[in-house]
């Protein structure tokens, strides 16, 4: 634990099992709250500055999160992880903020290609282990950077689908576009990415 | 099966969703296609790489606000 989670941790809990945790935020424990706030501020902050590219943004969609999900903390059932719960609630809240910076940027309906522009051009090998020639923070702004550069529709059913695993139906949902537009966007999206880290990690890359 | 209706394909595969008959034909056409193999290695390896991947912590100002935030907000008195 780091010395700045350690001043903002008053809880005197340790670590104990999520169920415990969410049960005590319901009875309006706020430092068992607060540990939740802990253990996935990090993930949160990602998933919102992933969708909205814009650090105000994300960092206002982060804490609408934690607060909407502390107020309406009696609608979890517990039936899912406290986690894929909140995400849902991060993602609605980061949606609304990109599309009130980007309202044009954001259709939901645009012309589908032709599948001429989906085959790579640049085809080369990365190698068994490409991820592991970059130190944690050099890779997350690798990342960061490939992600950055994908149109928003693309970038965000990327980030549902792939990073937080929300099925295609749900995505489908949580977007208001249909499965079919998921899938054929999720399929750009990973083809995107492969091309804008291709530099990065085939074979021959400088590192 | 021919490279085109492979990338079509592509995302299914990965996901292990296709039909038999289309998976036998897919892999059929990889043994014998060197670009197309690098392209289903490649970006399977993007997807992992991007679910690997560790979050950094949290900014530090951007924590110091969001903490701050919650404790108003939801009426708490700051740690001593």
């Amino acid at each position: 634990m780091s010395a700045a989670e350690s001043r903002s941790l008053p809880s005197t809990i340790v670590r104990p099992d999520e169920g415990a945790l969410v049960n005590s935020a319901k009875a309006g424990d706020l430092a068992a709250f607060e540990e939740l706030v802990n253990r996935y501020e990090g993930r949160v902050f990602r998933l919102t500055m992933n969708i909205t590219q814009n650090r105000e943004d994300a960092q206002d969609a982060t804490q609408d999160a934690f607060l909407k999900s502390y107020q309406h903390l009696d609608r979890f059932k517990g039936d899912s992880r406290f986690y894929t719960w909140l995400v849902r609630i991060a993602v609605n809240e980061a949606l609304m903020r990109l599309r009130k910076r980007r309202p044009n940027v954001v259709s939901l309906d645009e012309p589908v290609a032709t599948d001429e522009d989906l085959i790579p051009h640049d085809v080369q090998d990365w190698g068994p282990t490409p991820e592991q020639r970059y130190a944690r923070t050099e890779m997350n702004s690798i990342l960061n950077g490939a992600i950055g550069k994908l149109e928003p529709i693309f970038r965000t059913v990327f980030v549902l689908r792939d990073v937080e695993q929300i099925s295609t139906e749900e995505t489908a949902e949580l977007l208001d576009i249909s499965v079919p537009a998921v899938k054929s966007r999720l399929l750009r999206a990973r083809l995107k990415l492969r091309e804008q880290l291709n530099p990065y990690f085939r074979r021959s890359a400088n590192t | 099966m021919n490279c085109r209706s492979v990338i079509r394909e592509l995302s299914s595969y990965l996901e292990g969703d296709l039909e038999v008959t289309v998976l036998a034909e897919l892999e059929i056409h990889l043994t014998r296609c060197e670009d197309c193999r690098l392209i289903v290695d490649t970006t399977r390896k993007t997807i992992e790489i991007y679910c690997q991947a560790e979050p950094v912590p949290l900014p530090e100002d951007v924590r110091i606000r969001l903490h701050e935030t919650l404790v108003r907000r939801l009426g708490r008195k700051p740690a001593p």
